[in-house]
């Protein structure tokens, strides 16, 4: 883990990080809310606990000319990646106005513009489209990096280790971010793991892998932007593990019954939202009352996102059809 | 016109749709230095380089996701599949991305890609290396199919295939790339959707596509002895289906046969032949007759291969009992 001070960043980039922190949390307890409420339905997977990653490494590129693959617990990145929480409440509630016109759902958040590419259901069969998407910036000589998230459970299948090999033969400028947050769906990584230290995993590849503190916000986003630095520079990919942990279950239908409370008060008290505010408070750039009026507020912003998405359309009966083929 | 062969002919498209556009590149395995196990791509790599006539590793689903990716970042793939038999192991990245990701995303994301190989049976390869695959294929909404019978078809189809901003699958046959014929030398586009009437009659109908279409002329020359007058139909583009011509057909010879070298069960053969029974239903003098690969794995033994394909003469036996001239 690297070591350095919070003086290093300014007030405001502190605050942006914590404001996108926040916005995840209180948007995805309002989504677990609104699914008890049967407004929305099928599988949602929570974000919660694991905000640092997704906001620290978005916060690292650029996305006019990088791009975004993750898997299905989508809603996380989606927000740090800019997304208009309106248009991703609504999407959950299968309206009109959702990001996907209501017919993508939880695990399938897209946003063209925002170079968000999903949203993707099926575990692991999106890492093969990151390095697809790195060889079209390879050709058009962009300097652009594709940022390729996936869980533990991924790791294990081909399409890691095939997108691998590729992206080191062809040089393909993608970062390879293993989101480990210990359980696929509900199985501890280390039965299921021959090893259990993943940064191993690129070995066979030639691609050197860090272990990243993924409870830190600030530490995810420094070790990202050294790799994204590095991949432009070299054009080469690169792979990290950050360690995270996700709070409530698999999806809302999963009760977490496979691990302890004393596991899960143990990453309670290293909340990625609560080290912030401390290093921010201790620093002197927030006070405990300009914090709940931060909090206050995005309560608000997504109070209203569920406003927004009860009040808007159901899709027309014509969507059916639309959008089978271009 | 000039005669050339069928895999002249596809050379042909790819490298005018190569130098037309150069967002369009060629991946697969032995594509590039080996010229193509095929040699379809014969002289590509040496005329567009490495950047664009890429050498994959044997990572179908790998390297097949990859195609998926680079189309969605702005590149024209094609995808070449050695066999139709190892897209099998790719299944999953054109069910579940590419033919998804459109409506999924709500119209942002398509897909402009080509997946093209050998289909069908061959000779002496066995169950593994001998299977008709576009039953598979032309079950899934988001997807395109062709299958050319003749050179000049297919180059038209691939260029067009090529053009287009959906994922097409393109359907070749082994024993096909040997076969010659007339091929215009200027622009030639087939547009999808559109059946060839390869010969006309008015006692039956007789539909098929791909290799076997040479097989139907064939047994409809030997009718025609007897007098029989066949109308044989290439249906070339499968899906979309140009239904309209087969009805028309169909209410003229009230009969008709449909040929696939695929299994019978859920086919498109078996999709064909209900939907003239639904359509046709009160022109129809005779059941609608189904000609198929038999219900079982391809045998390695050469007598039965042969016996388990469709052949002259199951389709002159079909069209007899369709005719009540048995």
């Amino acid at each position: 883990m690297i070591d350095r001070s919070n003086e290093k960043y300014p007030k405001e980039f502190m605050l942006n990080l914590l404001k996108k922190m926040i916005l995840i949390r209180r948007f995805e307890e309002l989504a677990a809310q609104m699914y008890g409420l049967q407004k929305i339905g099928g599988f949602c997977h929570l974000y919660i606990g694991q905000e640092a990653t997704g906001v620290g490494a978005v916060e690292a590129v650029d996305l006019s000319t990088d791009y975004i693959y993750t898997a299905y617990r989508d809603h996380g990145l989606a927000i740090a990646c800019g997304m208009d929480i309106n248009s991703l409440m609504a999407e959950l509630f299968g309206k009109a106005t959702g990001c996907s016109k209501g017919k993508g759902g939880s695990m399938h958040f897209f946003d063209k513009s925002k170079h968000f590419m999903g949203g993707n259901g099926i575990v692991g069969a999106h890492i093969p489209l990151a390095a697809g998407s790195a060889l079209a910036i390879r050709n058009s000589k962009s300097n652009g990096v594709v940022l390729c998230f996936f869980g533990d459970g991924a790791i294990h299948q081909g399409t890691f280790h095939e997108s691998l090999n590729m992206a080191k033969i062809w040089n393909l400028p993608v970062l390879y971010i293993c989101e480990n947050n210990q359980y696929g769906m509900g199985t501890d990584f280390r039965r299921v793991s021959a090893v259990e230290d993943f940064t191993i995993m690129g070995a066979s590849y030639g691609i050197e892998g860090k272990q990243v503190n993924g409870m830190d916000v600030l530490t995810v986003y420094e070790v990202v932007s050294e790799e994204v630095a590095r991949i432009r520079k070299e054009k080469l990919p690169g792979f990290l593990e950050i360690k995270t942990y996700r709070y409530k279950g698999h999806s809302m239908s999963d009760p977490a019954k496979y691990r302890t409370r004393q596991e899960l008060e143990s990453y309670r008290i290293q909340d990625p939202i609560i080290i912030l505010k401390s290093k921010m408070v201790d620093a002197g750039f927030l006070s405990e009352q300009e914090y709940e009026t931060i909090d206050s507020t995005i309560k608000a912003q997504c109070k209203d996102a569920v406003t927004f998405a009860e009040e808007s359309p159901e899709p027309v009966l014509e969507m059916l059809y639309q959008d089978v083929l271009v | 016109m000039a005669v050339i062969t069928f895999r002249e002919a596809l050379r042909q498209a790819l490298d005018e749709e190569m130098a037309r556009d150069e967002k369009v590149i060629l991946l697969g395995e032995e594509v590039a230095q080996y010229n193509g196990a095929y040699k379809v791509s014969q002289g590509l790599l040496e005329k567009y380089g490495s950047l664009r006539v890429i050498d994959t590793p044997i990572s179908e689903e790998g390297f097949t996701g990859l195609g998926v990716g680079a189309a969605l970042a702005g590149l024209r793939p094609v995808v070449e599949w050695m066999t139709l038999n190892f897209s099998l192991q790719a299944v999953d990245q054109v069910y579940n991305n590419a033919a998804k990701m459109l409506y999924m995303s709500g119209g942002q994301l398509n897909v402009p890609i080509v997946f093209r190989g050998p289909n069908g049976p061959a000779e002496f390869l066995g169950s593994q290396h001998s299977q008709a695959l576009q039953s598979l294929y032309c079950h899934c909404p988001g997807l395109k199919v062709m299958a050319p019978s003749t050179p000049a078809d297919a180059k038209g189809m691939l260029k067009t295939a090529i053009r287009d901003d959906n994922p097409v699958i393109f359907l070749e046959a082994e024993l096909m790339y040997g076969w010659k014929g007339e091929v215009p030398e200027t622009e030639h586009l087939i547009p999808f959707g559109k059946a060839d009437i390869k010969k006309t009659g008015k006692s039956v109908t007789i539909a098929g596509f791909s290799k076997p279409v040479k097989m139907i002329l064939e047994a409809a020359d030997l009718l025609e002895k007897d007098g029989i007058e066949a109308e044989v139909i290439d249906l070339r583009s499968l899906r979309p289906l140009d239904e309209e011509t087969i009805y028309q057909s169909v209410r003229k010879t009230n009969r008709c046969v449909v040929v696939d070298e695929a299994w019978p069960y859920a086919s498109v053969g078996s999709h064909v032949a209900w939907l003239i029974s639904r359509n046709c239903f009160d022109y129809l003098d005779a059941p609608v007759e189904l000609v198929t690969l038999e219900d079982v794995p391809m045998p390695y033994n050469h007598h039965l291969e042969l016996s388990a394909q469709p052949s002259v003469k199951k389709v002159i036996d079909a069209v007899k009992r369709a005719t009540y001239t048995m």
